[in-house]
């Protein structure tokens, strides 16, 4: 399995360790993973705020890089408000020509093309799909039984662009848990929102909607994401959570490539568990 | 004898807020049936002043004025739920990103911190093609509410000290790596 890799800002910063273990457990697995040359930033929630146009351009920007690269693989993209912007860009353009043909001629400054040709595929979409459950068993040495997992979708990694699972009760991380050999601990927050730059802007409420969350995650050992996004909001502000619900909340928060990575027997460091605001115990 | 309950008539509605805002698709948002879906979904709800329902009957009668002063376009976290639960199939999530765009274009931002938000977070992107979260944490919290960075500070040590946050000089002077393709799209859009 080939793929041509585009990280995103903040596995370049605070989610370096998303980044990392992602490469790492997929090259266990037997992937290519090549990085995109030149990327920039994917507008986030920001861009299409500012304007339309932008919110199109600035995704369209790396898609067509990614078209020059490709040689036939698809992107792979593990943060979900990268991957959704890639795919609501890719099926907007698709169905307005005029548009396509606007946001091409903003790239000509860039001496870019957009062709709509290539797949964003999103990290989970390719562990569940591309490589499975029985590739991922075969490479585990350290099963994790004895550990119980709040498996956690967040909203963008399933909807409402994602093809690979059911927006509002998606399933797709559970044969890969079972492959590690972990209990799952099921709970109805599984695909709600964490809160996002809430947390920022709004902080009474950002709080309440990721504390949210973490309640409905207590009882496991950990809580397992697939977005940067989700992962800062729920590792980093447990103490704030802690102080509105009145009672303390402790729970370590994993991506998913972590988990895995622990169970392929990689090192710990490699994996950057170390990095986690709310320490990872086990 | 009671008087007859007053109906309202959208055949007159002012619709031009709604083809602003779902371009092309306004007719969707005026089959809306005010079920309610939209706000028993939303995460945000609680906090807003006007419901997602409202908001949209307000959309409907073109009562741009009131739908652009509201909080509630600023709670909106893109979590897309009402979006996939309408069953109009009204493209919701993506009508309140326009609905933000046009709050800004107009100058009519209730919220100071989302107002600052989204402009240092452009500005950052532009500037370096990349976000540098450190530098935006810290000019949004310059823009919007120093004091609020105090809160924060506590978080920000503890990630200095994982190496989960770094820190890098800001560059100011010369041309930002994105400013001739933001140039040229507000250009395409009649901006400048």
């Amino acid at each position: 399995m080939r793929y041509i890799f585009y990280p995103g800002c903040s596995q370049e910063g605070t989610a370096l360790e998303y980044r990392d273990s992602s490469l790492a457990v997929l090259r266990a697995l037997g992937a290519d993973v090549e990085e995109l040359e030149d990327w920039t930033c994917c507008g986030a929630s920001v861009a299409p705020v500012m304007s339309d146009l932008l919110g199109l351009v600035l995704p369209a920007r790396n898609l067509a890089l990614a078209e020059q690269q490709a040689d036939g693989r698809d992107l792979l993209v593990v943060c979900s408000a990268c991957y959704t912007n890639f795919r609501r860009t890719a099926a907007t353009l698709a169905a307005d020509r005029s548009l396509h043909d606007k946001v091409n001629q903003a790239l000509e400054v860039e001496n870019l093309t957009y062709q709509g040709t290539l797949t964003a595929r999103h990290i989970l979409d390719v562990l569940a799909n591309d490589f499975g459950p029985e590739a991922v068993r075969a490479r585990v040495q350290k099963p994790l039984e004895g550990l119980t997992v709040a498996p956690y979708y967040g909203c963008q990694t399933v909807r409402p662009y994602s093809p690979f699972d059911n927006g509002q009760r998606p399933t797709s991380m559970l044969p890969l848990l079972e492959a590690l050999g972990v209990r799952v601990h099921r709970h109805p927050r599984e695909a709600s929102c964490c809160g996002t730059s809430l947390l920022m802007t709004k902080p009474e409420v950002g709080l309440t909607m990721a504390g949210a969350v973490l309640a409905a995650c207590e009882g496991a050992d950990c809580i397992v994401t697939v977005c940067p996004m989700c992962h800062m909001n729920l590792d980093a502000y447990q103490d704030k959570v802690s102080r509105l619900l009145g009672r303390t909340v402790r729970i370590p928060v994993l991506y998913l490539p972590q988990l895995m990575g622990l169970a392929f027997g990689l090192p710990r460091e490699v994996l950057g568990l170390q990095r986690h605001v709310t320490p990872v115990s086990f | 004898m009671a008087a007859a309950p007053e109906i309202l008539d959208l055949t007159h509605a002012d619709r031009s807020l709604a083809q602003q805002v779902t371009p092309g698709r306004w007719e969707k948002m005026l089959s809306c049936i005010q079920c309610g879906t939209c706000t028993a979904s939303c995460p945000a709800a609680p906090a807003m002043d006007l419901s997602p329902r409202r908001m949209w009957r307000m959309v409907q009668l073109g009562m741009t004025e009131e739908v652009l002063r509201s909080k509630s376009i600023w709670l909106c976290s893109l979590c897309y739920t009402c979006h996939v639960r309408c069953p109009r199939g009204i493209p919701l999530t993506e009508t309140i990103v326009r609905l933000k765009e046009l709050a800004i274009e107009r100058g009519i931002v209730s919220s100071p911190q989302s107002g600052a938000f989204y402009r240092t977070f452009a500005d950052v992107m532009r500037r370096y093609g990349r976000m540098r979260e450190v530098e935006f944490m810290a000019r949004y919290f310059l823009a919007s509410n120093p004091l609020a960075a105090l809160g924060f500070a506590r978080l920000g040590l503890t990630m200095l000290a994982r190496g989960k946050i770094g820190l890098e000089w800001p560059r100011l002077g010369g041309e930002g790596r994105l400013d001739r393709l933001f140039a040229r799209v507000a250009e395409l859009e009649g901006k400048r």
